[in-house]
């Protein structure tokens, strides 16, 4: 590391140490010696500040004088000369300490070698609170202020900060931890946020991701989520201002889901996992706070659904017969990545007797075929959860995703004469003026299909979505930069 | 236990800002408090409403901000908040 320069601290010789360290009450005889001989010696101690007796030690317990000058390992003995530092020991090497201070018999009766113990400024979580007591911090946030008895989940409840749950205090100590998660500046712009069109930097993004519960390691997908929520074909701003029940899903792929410890199993889309829950919650805390989009605001929803709380999960790639969605998505196997899909809410399908591609290919048809209104077309995309029960009967056959996707096209195609409005005595449908004998379900590339879930279950669930392609909401996938 | 401070978490287009109470129709059974920003002569102003106030049957509390420089510390507005219906802030000069 580098010497800290302009740091204040008295010239001469400056010795940090902690009496907790037994390598510092062993050379304490070496400090009181080196004060004998005259030597202009100061002391600091990070925790007794009456050790070590005689040396006449100023107390360092706020380890401010620690902090500043970079200690990392005690004792430290350095020598500064006007008030730039010379050298600096860590630890107890005898020649290296007679070297240093000229005194030829400092270390008599001591050890030749004794390695040092870790400063009380690296001890868990004390990196961060010294940082922003002492650093400077380079937050650009507006600070506000919470009194002493006032109740800060409260308080934030007030501002209009949650999304009607609790969210954790995002204290500086708190965002500086969460910024330790990706190497990007945090005055970069992540995103232009809608409806207001903010320009959100990382430092916002992890503001949020604090109070959403995040844990540093998920910083770079939320990133990601927000860049591909806010691009014009993702179209958060339509997502948000529907009367529909949509909202962002996020799903995961790549080596990062298993490295932060997303659930792909079993409740992959419920409740439970810290990294599902919270990712898909900063993103939508992100549009909340930062875009400014709220319901009753820009948010028109006729329901909304539980998942526009979060709406997040992994693709279980390992136990899938087929390529990750990412990678049909064009990215290379291996890439992190995510997928952002405007979805309205969750409709599970049974199939417990299907033991052939085709029979279950046929109950797959005819759930989707549901999707908004049976009898609505080409307009509403879905993502079709197939479970691990599922996916086998496809492995045994030996069916790829194309196969599967083909033979779903073709069920998916009605007889327009039943699709068009009146047709079966409902006077919703598809427009006459629609061309073609047959219609299909889903416009080309509108069905996602993933891997993920439980290994107990001949289920799959279905993920309706929002009006479709340019004139709503296109899926997105963007790579995760960890 | 120490004061808290967090990052504003949204895009600061606005002040931070909590719904204001509804004004009240009348004081009857109401604690009013009287804010002195600590600028000469406000007090004259404040002792005199407090007379007035007083007289009527209304609760009066005072309050002083430690320097008219600064905004109101933290404290000192919340203890106005839960102790208070309303509050009268009496500028100088």
């Amino acid at each position: 590391m580098s010497y800290a320069s302009g740091v204040d601290l008295p010239d001469g010789y400056v010795a940090f140490v902690k009496a907790s360290c037994p390598t510092c009450r062993l050379v304490a005889p070496a400090l009181l010696r080196l004060r004998k001989a005259g030597a202009p010696l100061t002391v600091y101690s990070q925790d007794d500040p009456r050790f070590p007796e005689g040396a006449e030690p100023l107390d360092d317990s706020d380890l401010r004088r620690s902090y500043e000058a970079g200690v990392e390992v005690v004792p430290t003995l350095m020598r500064l000369e006007g008030g730039e530092v010379i050298e600096r020991l860590e630890g107890w090497l005898r020649m290296d300490w007679e070297r240093l201070t000229g005194v030829a018999e400092l270390g008599t009766g001591l050890p030749s070698y004794r390695a040092g113990c870790g400063s009380r400024t690296l001890d868990p979580g004390i990196r961060e609170l010294l940082a922003v007591r002492y650093g400077g911090d380079k937050f650009r946030s507006r600070r506000v202020e919470v009194a002493q008895l006032e109740d800060e989940f409260e308080a934030m409840f007030e501002r209009g900060w949650t999304d009607g749950l609790p969210v954790v205090p995002p204290t500086p100590e708190r965002v500086l931890r969460m910024l330790e998660g990706t190497d990007r500046d945090p005055q970069e712009v992540a995103a232009v946020v809608p409806p207001d069109l903010v320009e959100c930097t990382v430092e916002k993004v992890a503001v949020n991701a604090a109070m959403a519960g995040c844990r540093p390691e998920y910083l770079p997908v939320v990133l990601a989520a927000l860049e591909a929520a806010c691009t014009s074909e993702f179209n958060i701003h339509g997502v948000l201002a529907t009367t529909w029940s949509a909202g962002p899903v996020v799903i995961v792929n790549g080596p990062v889901a298993e490295r932060i410890g997303m659930n792909a199993g079993g409740n992959a889309l419920g409740q439970g996992n810290r990294a599902n829950s919270t990712i898909g919650r900063a993103l939508q805390l992100i549009v909340r706070n930062v875009g400014g989009g709220r319901p009753g605001g820009v948010d028109r929803a006729t329901h909304g659904n539980p998942g526009k709380h979060t709406f997040c999960f992994a693709e279980d790639e390992r136990g899938s017969p087929w390529e990750p969605l990412s990678v049909e998505r064009g990215l290379p196997v291996g890439t992190s990545a995510v997928t952002l899909f405007a979805g309205s809410g969750l409709q599970p399908l049974v199939d417990q007797q299907s033991r052939t591609p085709e029979s279950l290919a046929r109950t797959y048809a005819a759930c989707l075929q549901v999707v908004a209104h049976p009898k609505l077309a080409l307009s509403w995309d879905a993502v079709l959860v197939v479970s691990p029960e599922h996916a086998r009967v496809f492995r045994e056959a030996g069916w790829s995703k194309v196969r599967l996707r083909e033979e779903l096209d073709g069920l998916l195609r009605r007889p327009r004469a039943e699709m068009v409005r009146g047709a079966g005595g409902m006077a919703e449908g598809t427009p006459q003026s629609l061309a073609g004998a047959h219609v299909p379900k889903f416009r080309q590339g509108g069905l996602l299909i993933v891997h993920a879930g439980g290994t107990a279950g001949m289920f799959s669930a279905i993920i309706g979505g929002w009006a479709s392609g340019t004139v709503g909401s296109e899926p997105v996938t963007r790579e995760v930069r960890e | 236990m120490s004061r808290m401070e967090l990052l504003d978490p949204t895009g600061e287009r606005h002040p931070v800002a909590r719904p204001r109470v509804v004004r009240p129709a009348s004081l009857e059974g109401l604690t009013v408090g009287l804010l002195d920003i600590s600028k000469p002569r406000g007090d004259v102003f404040l002792d005199h409403l407090d007379e007035v106030l007083s007289g009527r049957g209304v609760e009066v509390l005072r309050f002083r901000k430690p320097t008219y420089t600064k905004p109101a510390p933290a404290d000192l507005r919340y203890e106005i908040r839960v102790k208070c219906d309303a509050v009268v802030e009496a500028l100088a000069d």
